[in-house]
């Protein structure tokens, strides 16, 4: 089917159970906004979708169109077209943005078959030039000393270059200044269609007043405690995470 | 442009040999009587045979330096090693006077399709003596002289034995002194003065023979103002036996002279490399080392330059790759003897696995020089938890007229990175070799450009071998 899904999904790390039967379904062409207090398992389940070395999957299904996702290397999944932006992306001196993002696009295409680099530049600065970035940019090293605002600037430019079938947003407001969220958000949104499916991992509402989504879920102990619209959100901001959990414990 | 066949070049690339029908063969092990074979076979004058007998007598006084260095080196069994092989004397001066399975040899390693493309010079080296040595004709005419060292001896005997033994006495370590003793093929290289070479000159250093030990000797004197850059490569079959590679190489650079010497050195798992490199730098001279090391079993390599003139200028730009099993020990001599001399010291090395490098530098400065300066900058990084990296900086400095400056870096590539590169869709090889690129890119830069392609493919190769 088109669209990413999970179900029942249990993971751990070490000895510590974090996701207790995770399900959640996104359908290409909405927006999904997970929130959650601190611990409840957001940024693990984003991980665990992306294949990180360091989880176990103990349990349930995961899906992109009908390709299970679990057991996969995280360059496969990448491949099948499962976009994750860091929460914290990883600085890789030496490496600038331009031969990155070139060498990722390469990694898709047929041994033996490579980008032309007249066309890849192109492309590449009408992505900048959208999102505010100097072209100074491509020469410099990945992430390496950039601002929290500039990191997060060139997820987004990787995932616009990368044109993913499904993109996860893991906590891509954390650090930015309002200006940053504006142009960040605007870059998010300009890769809403019918053809995308987008998850969206915050803690704060805020976020969602730049990036409107269709359902809001709640996390709450591994797992979806409550699903909504976007007006879920805002009582969350209003009311805290208390009387979710409450509930959660009380049903 | 480079073409595809100079970029097909790989870690297996020299993995070949032929079965070669040797005319000169000094048998197996180490004795007076090999020395004395090989002296007679080149025909060489008494002072040299008595040259090699002082210095096979000063090899084996001396201990192995296994107290400072590693202890692989009591692993070297000199009784099995084959001193000298040859076809014969005399390199040809055109390919198709080169017996087949030697010029096949070397077209497999694409040296005939360089010299065309990008050379002034070549000389190819096969075993023990130099199969084939040309150099362009207008060269000759303005009195360059690039020829092998048995060459060298005979028909330029006033120019090598001036400065033969000169910058490096045969006393200076006890592979300098087993070189000494058994030396065969290698340069011989005079560039008159005020003669500025376009176009480097190459040598290519193969070993082909099992048990078989190679032990060039290069001499290259750049005359007063005159300007030469000399490029030198080496690969050998991968056999189960060690061989060994010791060779000992000697530059003078005249006043305001200025020599470049790049090494891009690809030796397969099996070869130890002990090689003794040093330059004697005269008033206004410039002499820069530019060395790439990967593969071997054990490299100890520490090019030197001594600034004997005023405002003397010496350079070492270094790459260790020390992959599964090879520890890759290299570094620089800086010794300055004059005011207002500098030295340039950029190291950087790469452990994989249970690779292992080490940094060895020694800053010499007495106190009654002024305005000499050193800089030096050595970085590592280590791609996992089993490599190693170590660092033994000696400086002596004397005075308050000079300064020096050292500084060291330790990097690891993270498995958080690895993953962050994989989330983009590269693979785990792919991820490494970027970043390992990425470490060493401004380093890359120096050499010229169509090694520098070939390292970057050499790298890309390394670690794909070590990602299972």
């Amino acid at each position: 089917m088109n669209s990413l899904k999970i179900d029942n999904l249990q993971a751990s790390i070490g000895d510590k159970s974090i996701l207790h039967g995770l399900s959640l379904e996104i359908p290409k062409g909405e927006v999904h906004a997970i929130m959650g207090p601190n611990g409840s398992g957001k940024s693990t389940l984003a991980k665990v979708l992306s294949g990180h070395p360091d989880y176990e999957v103990t349990g349930g299904t995961a899906t992109l169109d009908d390709d299970s996702l679990l057991g996969l290397e995280p360059d496969e999944i990448s491949r099948l077209g499962l976009f994750l932006a860091f929460q914290y992306p990883m600085e890789v001196p030496g490496v600038s943005i331009a031969n990155f993002i070139r060498a990722a696009l390469n990694a898709r295409l047929k041994e033996g078959e490579k980008i032309k680099a007249v066309e890849y530049y192109k492309d590449l600065y009408a992505h900048m030039d959208d999102l505010g970035m100097d072209r100074k940019f491509t020469s410099r090293s990945l992430n390496d000393g950039f601002s929290g605002g500039e990191k997060k600037r060139c997820e987004i430019l990787q995932m616009s270059m990368l044109n993913p079938k499904y993109a996860i947003l893991d906590e891509t407001d954390s650090g930015l200044d309002i200006d940053a969220l504006r142009v960040v958000s605007d870059g998010v949104n300009r890769m809403r269609n019918p053809e995308r499916g987008i998850l969206v991992i915050t803690h704060y509402q805020r976020l969602l007043d730049y990036i409107v989504p269709d359902y809001v879920h709640v996390m709450s102990e591994g797992k979806i405690v409550r699903t909504g619209g976007k007006e879920l959100a805002l009582e969350l901001e209003d009311r805290g995470y208390d009387w979710i959990k409450q509930e959660a414990v009380a049903s | 442009m480079i073409s595809p066949s100079q970029l097909d070049v790989d870690r297996d690339k020299g993995n070949f040999h032929y079965d070669t029908d040797y005319s000169f063969d000094a048998g197996i092990g180490l004795s007076e009587d090999v020395v004395r074979y090989i002296s007679e076979v080149k025909k060489e004058d008494p002072w040299m045979l008595d040259f090699r007998l002082k210095a096979l007598s000063t090899f084996e006084k001396k201990p192995m330096p296994t107290h400072w260095a590693t202890d692989d080196l009591k692993n070297i069994n000199f009784d099995v090693i084959r001193y000298y092989l040859a076809k014969g004397q005399q390199p040809s001066r055109t390919w198709d006077e080169v017996p087949d399975d030697i010029k096949n040899t070397f077209e497999r390693l694409g040296i005939p399709e360089q010299e065309r493309k990008f050379l002034a010079g070549v000389e190819a080296q096969f075993d023990s003596e130099a199969a084939y040595s040309n150099m362009k004709e207008d060269l000759a005419k303005e009195g360059v002289i690039f020829v092998g060292s048995t060459e060298g001896l005979k028909e330029h005997p006033e120019i090598f034995r001036k400065w033969f033994g000169k910058v490096i006495p045969t006393s200076d370590n006890k592979f300098s002194a087993l070189n000494s003793a058994v030396f065969s093929g290698g340069s011989f290289i005079y560039i008159p003065p005020g003669v500025k070479l376009a176009q480097p000159l190459q040598a290519y250093f193969r070993i082909n023979a099992e048990n078989f030990g190679q032990f060039e000797r290069t001499l290259i004197i750049a005359d007063e103002g005159s300007e030469v850059m000399y490029m030198e490569g080496c690969t050998a079959p991968k056999f189960e036996t060690s061989t060994l590679h010791s060779a000992v190489v000697e530059l003078v650079a005249l006043k305001g002279a200025k020599i470049q010497y790049v090494t891009v050195q690809n030796w397969s798992n099996n070869v130890f490399n002990l090689v003794t490199k040093r330059a004697l730098a005269e008033e206004e001279a410039e002499v820069r080392w530019i060395d790439c090391n990967i593969g071997s079993r054990l490299t100890m390599k520490y090019p030197g330059v001594i600034l004997k003139g005023r405002k003397a200028r010496g350079e070492v730009v270094s790459i260790a790759l020390a992959n599964d099993g090879q520890h890759q020990d290299t570094g620089a001599k800086m010794v300055h003897a004059a005011d207002e001399t500098t030295s340039n010291v950029v190291s950087k090395s790469i452990s994989i696995g249970d690779g292992r490098s080490s940094y060895r530098g020694l800053v010499q400065m007495p106190g009654h020089l002024k305005g000499c300066k050193n800089n030096t900058e050595c970085d590592a990084l280590l791609i996992n938890n089993k490599s190693q990296t170590d660092t033994y900086p000696a400086i002596t400095v004397q005075g308050d007229a000079n300064s020096v400056q050292h500084e060291a870096s330790v990097s690891k590539v993270s498995a958080e990175q690895i993953f962050y590169m994989k989330q983009r869709g590269l693979g785990e090889a792919e991820a490494m070799s970027l970043c390992v690129n990425g470490f060493v890119n401004d380093l890359i830069r120096e050499f010229p450009m169509e090694y520098s392609v070939e390292l970057k493919r050499l790298i890309d190769l390394e670690m794909e071998g070590s990602v299972g």
